[in-house]
């Protein structure tokens, strides 16, 4: 049938039809604005964070430490057992270098982006953050990174407290 | 907070908020066209016809909903409708308060499956359903190619 | 269960902006669809359709506003939605009404119209990450990508000029698709590698632009295909189907265990136990370049980290030992997620029943399979079908 058919159904627009109003239409912008509870476990982990330090839960069925923290285990669908803090130390296990910002406009200087997995929690129990400190040409995924803070009066219990990972230096843990 | 305290106000538990930001441009396709443009430059009300189902949709349509035929046979709709349901809108979409309350009208027309959404332009105490009305057109200068190419429908006079 | 084939299918061209409307869409790739197999809508026992988020289009319940298009009014309907899954689930879907006796004919009817989001769908794609973890960030979605073709050539050592490849091949391959959007005879793997970087390692030619289209398939199961002599037919011997966390930052994402997970569950159905020996080609999901090799391995098709190897010797060329998106794909035809329905079943469909004109696979192929992927790297859905 495709071999036979000469001609297919749909009729392509350019972008200034639209936008010049050579074809009909209507526009329309909704206004849709959000408060996300944080819940529990996220609660506490912004809470934390605030605080300088990054909290995670265990779960005894699996013997996982489950970082950002979860109030049940997805694996065991159990509730996960208590607290724990993990280290703000951590290795990547992989990244991007964005020349593009979340609108998709380009940018000359480009975001370091990745995901670390955290000393002290589960392995590959990764977190998305920025990268800093560090040129395109060193990222590497296996780096081992540090977390740089925010002043503890700038932060606000929120991802942002944490300003980016930079590369581990010599003799620290 | 867990889900053993209680509240309605979402902003009393931490969270974090935001938005969904997005513009839309909606095409009014290969049907709309047609009707819409014809509305827009001349002023004129079309529907269209399935011979098979003897049905005459308005908004007209590309296809029958009914016998999935591609639909071809265009006319022109009724001059004259009457009011198959009507009501008084005192909040707008937000639910912010209205400065005036407004009439909503759905207009049904003879021999027509559908009917058209609009203003009914009467006051409110006026508004009531099985009134015969007549669409009122904005100037061609003002017109766009659009619903609110109509202002709204209002009685038929006498 | 009972046995279902695909009868008939149909579909638009696939462009960035097409004028008609979500229903007129539905509504040219199901008549098409219906006409092909020789059908009309009172055959038509129950509809789903398939399409990603109500976002794109801009009408909150889509599903429910273009079914008229789909034929679905006053019948059994469902919409169904898994993402960039849902190009290959809704026949699924579809699928389970006819397998299970419900409905001896289903017409599955897949849509999407990005344009309608301005200024570009890449908007309303931010909306998937987590507003606490992730879009403080402000993410782009394609960091997402770019980190999983990272890890995926990283831990195997695969150079940019193998996935590269990929994209020639598709682009290529698509000329030969009277629907495809961006078709290029001439592209080579030097175009793909000096185009513009958008987050590392994903530079613009890695990528498949949004797209508008619909397409549609017509399920039947066999008493209609013997009652009616329907010669046009190919079989769904196998349907697979699986989600893993969106939690993507707990997991290594070189590999897409969802997928392989998906495969086996149809490949079981399909009685296939030697995928590489017993498929004859697959139309994997390859909204990106590296995904066709990310999929290809997950489908079981190829050792892991050994699917650029599969491209590079030639194996996954339409003329190939085992012919991988001779439609082109998403990369060469065009992605409007749902309606990529066209391009994975409807090429199957087409293929198997020696209906894919300039496409056609020059050898006989009488087992293929196709996959599609989706959320935040987490969905995999598979079907088999036999000639």
């Amino acid at each position: 049938m495709t071999a036979r058919r000469t001609s297919w159904p749909g009729t392509e627009l350019r972008a200034d039809d639209l936008v010049l109003g050579r074809v009909t239409s209507t526009k329309f912008r909704p206004d849709a604005r959000y408060a996300w509870s944080a819940g529990e476990a996220m609660s506490r982990f912004l809470e934390e964070l605030q605080r300088g330090r990054l909290i995670a839960r265990t779960c005894k069925g699996c013997d996982r430490i489950l970082f950002p923290p979860r109030m049940f285990c997805e694996l065991c669908f159990r509730p996960t057992d208590a607290w724990t803090y993990v280290l703000d130390t951590g290795t990547i296990e992989t990244y991007s270098i964005s020349y593009l910002d979340t609108n998709a406009k380009r940018i000359s200087v480009p975001i370091l982006v990745g995901v670390v997995s955290l000393d002290g929690a589960s392995p590959t129990m990764g977190l998305m953050h920025y990268f800093g400190e560090m040129t395109p040409e060193d990222l590497r995924i296996g780096m081992r990174v540090k977390a740089v803070w925010r002043p503890p009066e700038e932060r606000r219990g929120s991802v942002l407290d944490l300003a980016y990972f930079r590369p581990l230096r010599e003799g620290e843990a | 907070m867990t889900s053993l305290d209680r509240s309605t106000d979402p902003r009393r538990f931490p969270h974090w908020e935001g938005h969904m930001e997005a513009d839309y441009i909606y095409t009014t396709g290969i049907a709309g066209e047609r009707f819409f443009a014809t509305l827009r430059d001349e002023g004129r009300l079309l529907a269209v016809r399935c011979g098979a189902c003897k049905l005459t949709y308005l908004p007209p349509r590309l296809f029958c909903e009914r016998c999935f035929a591609r639909l071809e046979d265009w006319t022109e709709a009724p001059p004259a409708g009457r009011v198959a349901a009507v009501t008084v809108a005192h909040l707008d979409r937000r639910g912010t308060p209205l400065p005036e309350p407004e009439v909503w009208a759905f207009v049904a027309f003879p021999g027509i499956h559908g009917g058209l959404v609009h203003r009914l332009l009467v006051p409110p105490a006026a508004a009531r359903a099985g009134v015969r009305v007549r669409p009122r057109l904005r100037p061609k200068a003002q017109r766009t190619g659009a619903i609110t190419d109509l202002e709204g429908f209002e009685p038929l006079p006498g | 269960m009972r046995k279902v084939a695909v009868i008939g299918a149909g579909m638009t061209l696939f462009r960035r902006r097409l004028q008609e409307t979500p229903k007129e869409l539905c509504y040219e790739a199901a008549r098409m669809a219906l006409d092909s197999a020789g059908l009309d809508l009172n055959d038509v026992d129950a509809v789903v359709s398939g399409s990603a988020p109500d976002a794109f289009d801009g009408v909150h319940m889509k599903g429910e506003y273009f079914l008229d298009g789909c034929g679905g009014v006053r019948k059994p309907y469902m919409r169904v939605f898994t993402g960039g899954g849902t190009g290959v689930f809704s026949t699924i879907a579809g699928w389970w009404h006819v397998a299970s006796g419900l409905a001896d004919v289903a017409l599955v009817v897949n849509e999407e119209k990005m344009s309608s989001c301005q200024p570009h769908p890449q908007s309303v794609f931010a909306h998937i990450w987590d507003p606490i973890l992730d879009r403080p960030l402000q993410p782009n979605l394609i960091w997402i990508f770019a980190m999983e073709m990272n890890r995926y050539m990283t831990v195997h050592k695969i150079k940019k000029e193998d996935i590269a490849r990929v994209a020639v091949k598709n682009k290529r391959n698509a000329v030969a698709h009277p629907c495809a959007q961006l078709a290029d005879p001439d592209i080579t793997i030097e175009d793909v590698l000096r185009s513009e970087v958008m987050a590392w390692p994903v530079q613009r030619l890695d990528i498949s632009p949004p797209s508008d289209g619909a397409a549609a398939v017509v399920l039947a199961s066999e008493d209609v295909v013997r009652k009616r002599r329907i010669k046009d037919r190919a079989w769904i011997s196998g349907v697979g189907w699986c989600i893993d966390s969106t939690m993507w930052t707990d997991r290594d994402l070189v590999f897409p265990e969802y997928v392989a997970r998906a495969a086996k569950m149809a490949y079981k159905m399909a009685k296939i136990d030697r995928p590489r020996k017993q498929i004859d080609f697959a139309e994997p999901y390859d909204p990106f370049d590296y995904k066709e090799l990310h999929h290809l391995e997950g489908l079981l098709l190829a050792d892991k980290g050994q699917a650029p190897r599969l491209t590079r010797e030639g194996v996954t060329a339409r003329d190939g030992d085992l012919p991988v998106c001779p439609s082109g794909g998403l990369m060469g035809v065009g992605n409007p997620i749902a309606a990529t329905l066209g391009i994975k079943v409807g090429e199957l469909y087409w293929q198997l029943t020696g209906q894919a004109g300039k496409r056609q696979i020059p050898h006989e192929v009488r087992t293929g399979v196709t996959q599609a992927w989706g959320d935040l790297m987490q969905y995999g859905c598979v079907v088999v079908m036999r000639a």
